[in-house]
């Protein structure tokens, strides 16, 4: 294997990879050795009337939580190596991973680095002008995305084994929780857009696996394809920017487009613009925005550590790390950096909308983690890269912390439930209540991160949710690069004050359903019933730990990016600064390049202190507000507490029937025309011609065949003789 | 060491591996006759082992050909790597047709010492039918050869079949060899020669220097060898005698007899008559494009999986045709590659025809295939995969093979018989893709039926490699492809001009 590698020079000496292909390997040898041992296992097959009625039975708890299921039936898994190696061994290449990286973290830390390091294995697509090395890039921003991919995911592994043990498939689900990984570290460290591509839809497809993990439910196996048709869309539209990159620049590789797009390409022109937008209808449908949100709530159909690591920490984010990583091209397309701006507030606000009603606990995460995406693409959208990144790492901690926490509560619940054969669901929060006394670990870990998505100082996400926030009033003030263009003939500075008053509101609404929810699941009495109280309990330290060790992260995280100059916020620095701005300065210097050369210099932001004050105010008034309007002592179980009846309520809950009108502007009719298509155009004209060639062709075959192959030795002789003759004749008259 | 032909004691080196094996083959006759009449009743695989160790150890000669030069072209026998290429080819197929017959001469109760050593012997005679080049050692070698093959189609006495195809190959052979004959004799008035490179010399270049006593004997020589290649319409016996034939024989027929026909075939005409190629050009080609598809539209019609091989092998002497039509270098090399790929894919699909046969019962119709993929995983599987490289299938040799032969044919200007080519090819699916269909999507007779489906060891390694060698001429079919051009170099090193060679 050939192998170039540029050694990066930095402003403190050189920086060399430490086994940089290794951070990608190991994860993949994972997903080999758990792979073959599930194929192993599959061989073998499970024990043909076992584990069916069982899995009914868990299905109807809920969509989730098999775990516990095979409690009184005998295991499959008759070798106990098929589930102590995959224990083993998935974690550990993780963690091995995690550990190589932070070798290479501190090697930059120490080296500070202003070009990013490339590390050139073979030619991937030698096809005439088109060059893609397969390579792989290590800047600050794939370094701290792979930190963020193999930390938290190490954890999600551990909490893995507690969760899924004792699940069939277990060696096959963490098969692909390791390929998962592989993946997504391609996708982050991939060094052009085509290799980036590679993990792009390598992820989508472990997202798809795993969403219809427990695919024998029909419910789980349409959540998976519907996940997957959605992505599809946007993969288009990646694809299709890739070309126009490609037909424009004539290369894909990031280091060649963004040192020719500045150059090559015009400022705002409309092919930049469209590249951008094109990338950000990818980005949309990975990273589940409108319009293509749809399919991350109904991804929640996989297990739950899937739900955490995929769905909220790192698989979704893929879509602002694409804009982060383009930065160049986004800040050159001001007018399509609104859109992206203005689409994520409204997904921001819509989502969070639709969250306060929901009664499944992890449809309200499921709706939080599309509303703080939104978050995440308004703050890339209007210039503040750092501001978004910032958010995404924190966003990963807490919201990893909320939806394994969830996994705790359904797991604990499941058991409960099927201790007593009690068909109700462990997902339904009104069949919870008072759970803090049986699960205080969940609990503490829970609200810890529950405080930091609210924007409660001075958890984590406080600090990166205000910085989003404030960088909206800053750009409302005219300090943002996009606050020159105009959308629609909309000066960018008014819609950015409009996306300024919609995150507040969204923040607002944020800080309230997740009060709501910790309200109904962890206070009041417990309505899962006398009998099933008394099974309920804590799981494990391997679920138990990772929870921790999130949640302590959820609590101090925020400090890694503390702007002095913000007033209160600068109460927390504690020497750091801006760690994160400094840390990431040389990705974005490409995009500052382009602002100064094409706007001159921006104004300096000025920091006012009402802002501030309001954020704190709407985190910590929202979560007294859901104590203040709701009572957890008068709700009642699923079956008996009524259905929403007035109108607004029944509009949230049916999530504004927008599947619904999918269902009926988009899949109906593409279904109708198909049928069409197949009825008249495959059935009848293609399959008639192939059918009546095919007989035709026959019918002379048959013909010749039984006219020429009569058996007889005569008539054989006979036709040599023609041929004879005729050959004879061709060669001499 | 380079060998004058002037001197006689060369023909003794030039015809090392035909000697060797020659020697071996009286060897094992010998063998054979003690043991027989000691154990009358015993088993012959030994004789069987023993013959293959013969086949090695001609390998082993004809591999130390290629240490020796010709000063000049003079011989009987050619010494160049083209022959080395086609004799390894000929041994490969007699191999692999000697380890399919492990079991299934037992089964038949035709067990018995002499098809060995007739299969040796007939070996001997393709090898030098593959390397002559004088038509008189030729037709020597054509008629030892096919005396051999006429005894081995009837080696089933007891079977009728297997008898009247023998008859019936027996007198359509012996009026071929006729016409051949007077082919020569034709060609020798003409030119005073049966020596192939002065025949060439003497009829010239270009159009309409050769007499129409020489057009008369080259006519009659294409009608003996199209025979022997079955082209179409000199094919007739093909179905009835690979049909009756025990199923190894018809193995060795299609690939063997077929190559060392074929072999000659590019001698007489892209070689010794390469000069004079616009006269016989022509006539070739609507050969070859008649061969294509009538044997294709046939073969669609076919209810005997063992009938539908036999038109498949004759349309693949159709696309053979075409590659020896490319006069060039791309066209000769794609030729060898192809005849190494049909090789090893025919006699793996003649293979799997054995394995389902039980005791007397040949199974060869297509009801006696339903399920037998899922009851047969991996003779299934191989079975699948070597019909879908007959057709042409990606990621198999047949694909790359045929893809070969059409880049020569588009480089020769060929484009008409090329599209011929490629749609007689899609009709071919419909006939391979059916055996897989039924194998896989028909239910079995019985949920056993398939259970004495299968092969004895050195039978079931001859599949193995046969599918692997499939697999690898697709994905490491370089080597494979540099051999064959450095061997189609040393068949034209008098002609540079004529085939296009580009220094």
């Amino acid at each position: 294997m050939l192998q170039h590698t540029t050694e990066a020079v930095g402003a403190h000496g050189t920086f060399h990879p430490f086994l940089l292909g290794w951070i990608v390997l190991l994860p993949l040898l994972g997903f080999l050795i758990n792979g073959v041992l599930a194929l192993m296992w599959w061989r073998r097959g499970p024990a043909p009337a076992g584990p069916e009625p069982s899995e009914q039975e868990a299905h109807a708890h809920g969509g989730d939580a098999h775990p516990g299921v095979e409690e009184q039936h005998p295991a499959p898994l008759d070798k106990p190596w098929t589930r102590t190696l995959p224990s083993l061994v998935a974690p550990g290449v993780v963690l091995a991973a995690f550990a190589i990286a932070l070798v290479n973290f501190w090697g930059m830390l120490g080296a500070e680095l202003h070009e990013p390091v490339i590390e050139r294995y073979w030619s991937w697509m030698p096809v005439g002008s088109l060059q893609v090395d397969a390579a792989l890039q290590l800047d600050q921003l794939s370094m701290l995305m792979t930190l963020i991919i193999t930390g938290v995911g190490a954890l999600i592994h551990v909490f893995s084994v507690g969760y899924m043990r004792e699940d069939p498939g277990y060696p096959r689900y963490m098969a692909y929780l390791n390929l998962f990984i592989f993946f997504m570290l391609v996708l982050v460290l991939g060094a052009s857009y085509p290799v980036m591509f590679v993990g792009w839809e390598g992820v989508g497809l472990c997202s798809y696996l795993l969403i219809g993990f427990w695919f024998k439910e029909q419910a789980n196996a349409d959540a998976g394809k519907k996940a997957f048709i959605v992505n599809r869309i946007g993969d288009a539209g990646f694809l299709i920017a890739m070309m126009l990159m490609f037909a424009n620049l004539g290369t894909l590789s990031f280091s060649e487009v963004f040192a020719a797009a500045p150059g090559g390409l015009a400022y705002g022109g409309v092919v930049v613009t469209a590249v951008c937008l094109f990338l950000f209808l990818g980005a949309a449908g990975k990273s589940a925005q409108i319009p293509l949100y749809i399919w991350l709530p109904d991804a929640m159909a996989g297990p739950t550590p899937v739900s955490a690591l995929i769905h909220a920490a790192t698989m979704v984010t893929a879509g602002v790390y694409l804009v982060v990583r383009s930065s160049v091209l986004f800040t050159m397309a001001p007018t399509a950096s609104l859109v992206v701006a203005l689409i994520g507030a409204l997904t921001a606000i819509f989502a969070a909308t639709i969250g306060l009603k929901q009664w499944d606990i992890k449809k309200v995460l499921a709706y939080s983690t599309v509303s703080q995406l939104g978050f995440m693409f308004a703050a890339v959208g209007m210039g503040a890269y750092v501001a978004g990144v910032f958010h995404l790492m924190t966003h990963a901690f807490f919201k990893a912390c909320l939806f394994l926490g969830s996994g705790a509560v359904i797991y604990a619940m499941h058991h409960a439930l099927h201790a007593t054969h009690n068909p109700a669901d462990a997902q339904d929060m009104r069949n919870m209540g008072g759970l803090k006394r049986y699960l205080p670990v969940t609990f503490a870990t829970m609200g810890i991160a529950t405080l930091a998505i609210a924007g409660v100082p001075p958890f984590a996400g406080f600090f990166s949710k205000d910085e989003i926030i404030g960088a909206a009033w800053l750009g409302a003030g005219g300090t943002s690069p996009m606050a020159q263009a105009t959308l629609l003939g909309i000066p960018g500075t008014a819609v950015m004050g409009f996306i300024g008053g919609t995150l507040t509101i969204a923040a607002l609404l944020t800080a309230f359903y997740m009060g709501r929810m910790m309200l109904y699941t962890f206070f009041g009495p417990n309505r899962t019933g006398a009998e099933e109280e008394r099974h309920l309990h804590e799981a494990g330290p391997t679920m138990t730990v990772p929870l921790v060790a999130l949640a302590t992260l959820s609590a101090v995280g925020g400090f890694l990016n503390v702007e002095h100059e913000v007033p209160i916020v600068g109460w927390f620095d504690f020497g750091q600064g801006a760690a994160l701005h400094h840390w990431l300065h040389p990705v974005i210097a490409g995009s500052e390049e382009v602002v100064r050369a094409n706007l001159g210099e921006l104004m300096e932001p000025h920091h006012a202190w009402w802002p501030i004050v309001l954020a704190i105010v709407i985190g910590v008034g929202g979560l007294l507000l859901a104590r203040a309007l709701l009572n957890p002592d008068a709700l009642r179980p699923a079956g008996v507490e009524p259905d929403y009846t007035s109108a607004p309520e029944r509009v949230l809950y049916n999530k504004y029937w927008i599947d619904e009108l999918y269902h009926a502007l988009v899949v109906r009719p593409v279904n109708v025309v198909s049928q069409v298509f197949y009825r008249v155009f495959d059935r009848g004209i293609i399959d008639g011609i192939v059918d009546g060639g095919a007989r035709m062709l026959q019918g002379i075959g048959l013909y010749t065949g039984t006219r020429v192959q009569t058996g007889q030795t005569n008539t054989y002789a006979f036709v040599i003789i023609i041929g004879v003759l005729v050959v004879l004749g061709a060669f001499t008259l | 060491m380079t060998l004058d032909f002037a001197r006689q004691s060369a023909y003794f080196w030039a015809l090392l591996p035909e000697i060797v094996l020659a020697t071996w083959t009286m060897l094992v006759l010998v063998v054979d006759v003690f043991r027989s009449s000691d154990h009358p009743e015993e088993s012959r695989a030994p004789v069987a082992w023993m013959s293959l160790a013969g086949l090695v150890v001609a390998g082993a000669a004809n591999a130390y050909l290629l240490s020796m030069r010709e000063a000049a072209p003079t011989g009987m026998i050619a010494v160049d790597s083209f022959r080395v290429f086609t004799n390894f080819i000929l041994l490969l197929a007699a191999g692999l047709a000697i380890c399919l017959s492990f079991g299934y001469l037992q089964r038949r109760h035709i067990d018995r010492g002499e098809f060995y050593v007739l299969v040796l012997f007939a070996t001997v005679g393709m090898m030098l039918m593959a390397g002559s080049r004088d038509l008189i050692l030729m037709f020597i070698a054509l008629e030892v050869m096919s005396v051999a093959i006429y005894v081995l189609v009837g080696y089933h006495r007891q079977d009728p079949r297997s008898s009247e195809a023998s008859l019936k190959y027996f007198l359509l052979g012996a009026f071929s060899s006729g016409f051949f004959l007077y082919g020569i004799a034709l060609l020798f008035g003409a030119t005073g020669s049966t020596h192939l490179p002065t025949i060439g010399t003497m009829l010239g270049d270009g159009v309409g220097t050769a007499s129409p006593v020489a057009l008369a004997g080259m006519a009659l020589v294409l009608v003996g060898l199209g025979f022997k290649v079955a082209a179409v319409p000199f094919h007739v016996w093909t179905p009835d005698a690979y049909d009756g034939a025990p199923t190894p024989v018809t193995a060795l027929m299609a690939t063997g007899v077929k190559a060392a026909a074929f072999a000659a075939f590019i001698r007489v005409f892209a070689v010794g008559l390469g000069g004079v190629r616009e006269d016989w050009a022509p006539v070739v080609w609507v050969l070859a494009a008649l061969t294509m598809v009538a044997a294709n539209l046939v073969a669609l019609t076919q209810g005997s999986v063992k009938r539908m091989l036999a038109y498949s092998s004759i349309a693949h002497a159709g696309y053979l045709l075409v590659a020896l039509l490319s006069a060039n270098q791309a066209g000769a090399a794609a030729f060898l590659f192809y005849l190494l790929v049909y090789t090893v894919m025919t006699a793996g699909a003649f293979g799997i025809v054995i394995a389902n046969s039980q005791g007397d019962h040949e199974r060869v119709s297509l009801e006696d295939y339903a399920g037998f993929g899922w009851q047969q995983p991996l003779l299934g599987a191989a079975f699948g995969l070597f019909l879908l490289s007959l057709a042409g299938f990606p990621l198999t040799g047949g694909f790359l093979g045929k893809l070969y032969i059409i880049r020569s044919a588009l480089e020769s200007d060929n484009v008409p018989l090329a599209v011929v080519l490629v749609l007689a090819s899609l009709i071919s699916y419909f006939y391979y893709l059916r055996v897989i269909v039924v194998m896989y999507m028909r239910p079995a007779a019985s949920a056993n039926s398939h259970d004495q489906a299968g092969l004895a060891v050195p039978g079931r390694a001859a599949i193995a490699v046969a599918a692997v060698a499939v697999l690898a001429l697709f994905f490491a079919a370089s080597p494979v492809m540099r051999a064959a051009e450095s061997s189609v170099a040393s068949l034209f090193p008098a002609a540079p001009a004529l085939f296009g060679m580009t220094p």
